[in-house]
């Protein structure tokens, strides 16, 4: 089931890169084969736990051995206005006995033990490559748990060999549409609705795009998933609007919405002060009212105004920078349009991740192909940073110290991050952070040798 | 007296234990130019690097052997096989610590069976050191996979020597020894005229430099070459933490050599005890300047004692961590009024407490809710969520600190340790209160 299912999502009809493909290769799906010995990243059930756990008042249940939720909880950095209970880590930590026996028992046991003590309104339980590997039903034990518990308990199929991240998040999304979004419906919907999809809330960033919703007057129902609520995930079907924010993730949850209840959607993304505008345009005109299109407009020409009035005197700091993106979360073009913003120079970015269209749109702001990276060793990372052939590396955390230990300036740009970039707001702040970055006195002491090296 | 409580509760909390292979992972990076490598699906590692990189703020060399679902029934030897031969073409280490994980120990494979055909069939890996260790997930904490990955050092590295022995003494630091507590363990036995041989050494691979250049492997720590000359002519093998006992032994077994085993070195008798060894060892008498730090140890008794008396103090650990951080509170009066440890050791019954949970940091909350709260919580970063809901200090030590700056350099053994020990937290205490 999981195996076709699997299938069904490498041929997502909306995604752009599924469409440049032949039969053959569609089959093989959208994950590269990783090469033993040399990948990097992170695994399915990472993915799907990164799309869900900021459903903030569920309980986030992990049935495998320790290292999937022990060595990993507490770690992302997605923010919440209301509980916190989905920063805690709960996992079965299967023994070896376990194993041999079978855990579903005990996941079982475990459902009831979080429900007893947590009272939320859902349980997610998260499935793992050794609870797979030994045959444990969690789909069973989750129906079982929903129907003698009475609140919902929702398996999520997406063991960490399955796949990549990506196709965790996708997995997550699959979830989401076959036993949550559509359970409820709100009591208050309104003509202005909409969802964001995509969205994480990393470093708080929907504080920096909610303020312009709100000052137009149209109503965030949820973010799937960021600082959400259950009760408004499940009942988000009745937006009127889905705005899809990391286009490969959750396409296919968007194009699904749109089968089964209508929803038109659109893509876009809240970095940079253009696209920022073109969102917040989409969004507006998908919701076809002209008085709100007008608003639009006048909020747009507002912020535009003001961001730049409050960017200027960095651009003159940061003209001719060079910057280089290693940037999975955020898309690479949107950043480089963001870059260039402020006239900044762009003179690498991973497109390992991105799509056909992403990798046009990279061409045509960079007029080439020279910028885009199919892969950046970190050994070449290294020698471009200390070589100055860049200024600054723009990344995740785990190769921040290639960085730093060629004593270069790096920003966090992924989703461990503690500042937000998005919106208006956002804009700022990055170009603040670059510049503090760039310009902190420790570069010059840093670099100069030892007096004893000194020839 | 205390009475070790295991809940066995289907559900993990606010989980305080961690992965053994995450364990072996760090055990390894203490040998110079080596390369550990996790036999499992490629997120066991990412969680696995993420940890260590934000705790030790240094770039991690880990890889992965990237398991899929089809690999993983079928047997996963060929993606062993491959990911060695990537490895040494592209990081040219000299050591490989190849750690299986629980996806392939549930499979049951057989690694050690299979490793020797592997290496006699690749020439490109000759002259590289393929470590295998089996630790499972489902099996331990921490402190098992690096002490399962450190007897597997010895088994792979120690060698048996008839020459004269040399001056020269090997540490087995436990897991909760951080960097800058053997860096200052090497210097101690070093002033005692004495060469010390750390197995593993992070002092020398995760102290915080920067090479000039990029470096795929560790880069620092024990060498391999050391320690297959020195480990069997040393005089002594001194192991630190009950976990490091099976290491010792293997060691002792293997190379003649003798080796004590010192339950802690935090604490001034448990100091006394590491400088009588020394001293036998050397026969040399304790150096003046460690004299001098055992008087300052004293003093720093004498002026925290008042701060620690009578105040209720919670610890969460890995055993050898909850043992020589416990002891050390009743040792200056404080009352262990929580100790938590997520993986049972007889020795915890040792501990001056009433009883010591078998569990996780919902365990540890709901201890010092009995105790009707307490004045300072001992644990690694992840107590952060727990303390501030109920307002109480956190001291963060043990692994992972990851929102703290220097979390490599903190020192508590030794006299000199344990003396900043107890300023740091008197400290807190003399907060708490004031």
């Amino acid at each position: 089931m999981l195996k076709a299912r699997i299938e069904q999502l490498h041929n997502e009809p909306d995604c752009a890169v599924n469409q440049g493909k032949s039969d053959a290769a569609r089959k093989k799906g959208c994950g590269k084969s990783l090469t033993p010995g040399a990948a990097a990243g992170g695994c399915c059930f990472d993915g799907a736990k990164i799309a869900l756990q900021p459903i903030t008042d569920a309980v986030h249940l992990v049935h495998g051995p320790i290292a999937c939720e022990g060595n990993s909880w507490d770690g992302r950095n997605t923010g919440s206005s209301g509980s916190d209970l989905y920063r805690r880590g709960f996992t079965t930590d299967l023994s070896n006995l376990d194993i041999i026996h079978g855990g579903e028992k005990k996941l079982y046991k475990a459902i009831k033990a979080a429900i007893t003590r947590h009272a939320p309104p859902a349980v997610f339980v998260y499935q793992t490559c050794v609870g797979s590997l030994i045959g444990d039903d969690i789909a069973a034990v989750c129906k079982a748990a929903t129907e003698r518990l009475g609140i919902p308990v929702i398996p999520v199929e997406a063991p960490g060999f399955v796949g990549s991240k990506s196709l965790g998040n996708r997995l997550a999304g699959e979830a989401l549409l076959d036993h949550v979004i559509g359970t409820r419906t709100p009591a208050d919907i309104g003509p202005t609705d909409i969802n964001l999809l995509g969205e994480y809330n990393v470093a708080g960033e929907l504080d920096q795009v909610r303020p312009l919703f709100a000052e137009l007057g149209i109503r965030l129902r949820t973010s799937i998933t960021g600082d959400a609520r259950y009760a408004d995930v499940a009942g988000c079907h009745t937006a009127k609007v889905n705005f899809v924010v990391c286009s490969q993730a959750l396409v296919t949850l968007a194009r699904k919405m749109k089968e089964r209840w209508g929803i038109p959607y659109t893509e876009g993304s809240f970095y940079g002060i253009s696209d920022t505008s073109e969102a917040l345009r989409n969004i507006a005109k998908l919701l076809g009212d002209p008085a709100l299109m007008e608003r639009t407009e006048a909020l747009i020409a507002r912020r535009e105004a003001e961001t730049w009035a409050a960017i200027l005197p960095y651009r003159a700091r940061l003209t001719g920078k060079r910057a280089l993106l290693y940037t999975g979360g955020v898309k690479s073009w949107s950043m480089i349009s963001a870059m260039h913003d402020i006239g900044m120079e762009v003179v690498g970015t991973s497109v390992r991740k991105s799509t056909a269209e992403d990798k046009q749109r990279i061409r045509d702001l960079t007029g080439g192909d020279e910028v885009m990276l199919d892969q950046l060793a970190p050994r070449e990372m290294y020698r471009i940073l200390a070589s100055r052939e860049a200024d600054i590396l723009m990344s995740g955390g785990r190769t921040q110290f290639v960085a730093l230990k060629a004593r270069s300036p790096w920003l966090d740009s992924n989703q461990e991050r503690h500042q937000g970039y998005a919106g208006y707001d956002g804009m700022v702040a990055l170009v603040r952070d670059i510049d503090r970055a760039l310009s902190n006195p420790i570069w010059e002491q840093v670099r100069r040798p030892a007096p004893w090296e000194v020839t | 007296m205390a009475t070790v409580l295991a809940t066995n509760k289907p559900l993990s909390a606010s989980p305080l234990k961690l992965s053994a292979p995450l364990g072996a992972a760090m055990a390894f990076l203490g040998l110079d130019e080596c390369l550990p490598l996790f036999h499992g699906s490629q997120g066991c590692t990412a969680f696995a690097m993420v940890m260590m990189v934000r705790h030790f703020r240094e770039a991690i060399p880990l890889q992965t052997t990237a398991m899929n679902e089809i690999a993983t029934i079928l047997g996963g030897m060929d993606h062993v096989e491959q990911a060695l031969l990537n490895i040494a073409e592209r990081a040219k280490p000299k050591v490989i610590g190849l750690v299986s994980t629980a996806l392939v120990d549930t499979r049951g494979e057989d690694m050690a069976g299979d490793l020797p055909r592997i290496l006699e069939r690749n020439r490109a890996l000759d002259g590289v050191a393929v470590i295998p260790v089996s630790a499972p997930d489902f099996e331990g904490s921490l402190e098992t996979g690096w002490s399962k990955a450190v007897t597997a050092m010895v088994a792979a590295l120690a060698e048996k020597s008839d020459a004269e022995p040399l001056d020269c003494v090997t540490l087995l630091p436990g897991c909760h020894l951080t960097p800058g507590d053997v860096e200052h363990l090497k210097d101690v036995i070093e002033a005692f005229g004495l060469i010390a041989l750390a197995l593993p050494d992070l002092s020398g691979s995760l102290d915080g430099v920067v090479p000039g250049r990029y470096v795929p492997t560790t880069l620092g720590g024990l060498k391999l070459d050391e320690a297959r000359a020195k480990l069997g002519r040393a005089k002594l093998t001194i192991a630190v933490g009950e976990h490091m006992r099976p290491a010792a032994e293997a060691l002792a077994a293997k190379t003649g050599v003798p080796f004590v085993l010192l339950d802690r070195l935090t604490g001034l008798e448990a100091v006394d005890r590491l400088m009588v060894t020394l001293s036998t060892a050397s026969g040399r008498p304790v150096p003046a300047r460690l004299r001098r730090q055992r008087d300052q140890l004293v003093d720093a008794m004498l002026d925290g004692h008042f701060f620690f008396g009578g105040q209720d103090i919670a610890v969460a650990g890995e055993p050898d961590f909850l043992w020589s951080m416990g002891q050390l509170i009743s040792e200056m009066g404080g009352h262990l009024a929580a100790a938590v440890s997520p993986i049972p050791a007889p020795f915890l019954a040792d501990l001056t407490c009433d009883r010591v949970m078998i569990g996780d940091f919902e365990d540890l909350e709901d201890q010092m809710l009995e105790a009707g709260g307490v004045d300072l919580v001992i644990a690694n970063a992840n107590a952060r969520q727990l303390c501030r809901r109920h307002s109480t200090a956190l001291f963060r030590a043990g692994f992972p600190v990851f929102d703290r700056l220097g979390a490599a350099h903190q020192t508590s053994v030794g006299y000199r340790g344990t003396r900043d020990l107890i300023f740091q937290l008197g400290n807190m205490l003399m907060d708490h209160h004031s």
